[in-house]
């Protein structure tokens, strides 16, 4: 399906973009008439997916962060967060809940939250080359008013 | 994010005001550390009602601000948080750790 709408935003690893980027995001979505709810569920899982690069990806160096969002004909709000930082050893042990390398001031729950915030989630990444997260959300079809 | 606390008698209120995420967490954890300096009450109160948003980061706040009431005996108590936060914090089990009203 051809996206009717995109936006594309490339920002550096600096943990004040967390806010910049799950609002820009929020803005755009905006486009499909989400719910207060639907729109906190993206805010979180874009502040999620974005927290990552900047403390797991770039842990001691600032680097860039690119933020895809397109919309659908059928209402389908889709991230896509992108780095081309250290990467991700073992996926499928990043993804477990509580799991953490970020000590004590991260709960390990980011990629739980994003799991349970969206209605799809994928994560592709390459030790060394970068990781590319990607979400979809559905946006309720609300009656014209 | 606005951290304000104060003390009444023998209890603590935390407030946090504003967006909370892993850059405002880091401000946040430190009030809390300069608190330790201090005693804490046994009862403290955090007040989450002018909290705009939270991800996992208030996880970690949250559960940081527990165990050092905890570590002194005390209890938390967690009131007005909105339904965003409430979400998040549902997700990682926090009523199952510390009380909401």
């Amino acid at each position: 399906m051809k996206a009717v709408n995109e936006m594309n935003l490339t920002f550096p690893s600096r943990s004040i973009n967390e806010g910049f980027a799950r609002s820009a995001a929020a803005a755009f979505a905006a486009q499909l008439d989400p719910t207060l709810d639907e729109l906190g569920d993206i805010k979180t899982a874009i502040s999620e997916a974005v927290t990552n690069c900047i403390v797991h990806a770039y842990p001691d160096v600032i680097g860039s962060i690119k933020l895809r969002c397109r919309i659908y004909p059928d209402g389908r709000f889709e991230a896509t967060i992108s780095d081309r930082g250290v990467g991700i050893p073992d996926v499928e042990k990043a993804r477990e809940p509580m799991f953490s390398t970020g000590g004590p001031e991260r709960s390990g729950m980011g990629f739980t939250i994003m799991e349970s915030f969206t209605d799809k989630l994928t994560v592709r990444s390459r030790p060394g080359r970068g990781t590319t997260v990607r979400f979809a959300k559905r946006i309720a079809v609300r009656a014209e008013r | 994010m606005d951290v304000k606390i104060e003390r009444k008698d023998s209890e603590l209120l935390v407030s946090l005001a504003g967006e909370l995420d892993q850059h405002a967490a880091r401000g946040v954890m430190l009030h809390f550390r300069e608190l330790e300096a201090q005693v804490i009450p046994e009862r403290c109160t955090l007040d989450l009602s002018a909290l705009r948003f939270t991800d996992s980061s208030g996880i970690a706040v949250l559960l940081g601000l527990h165990r050092r009431v905890s570590d002194i005996g005390g209890s938390l108590r967690v009131v007005g948080t909105p339904q965003q936060a409430m979400k998040v914090f549902d997700a990682a089990g926090l009523r199952r750790v510390m009380k909401f009203e």
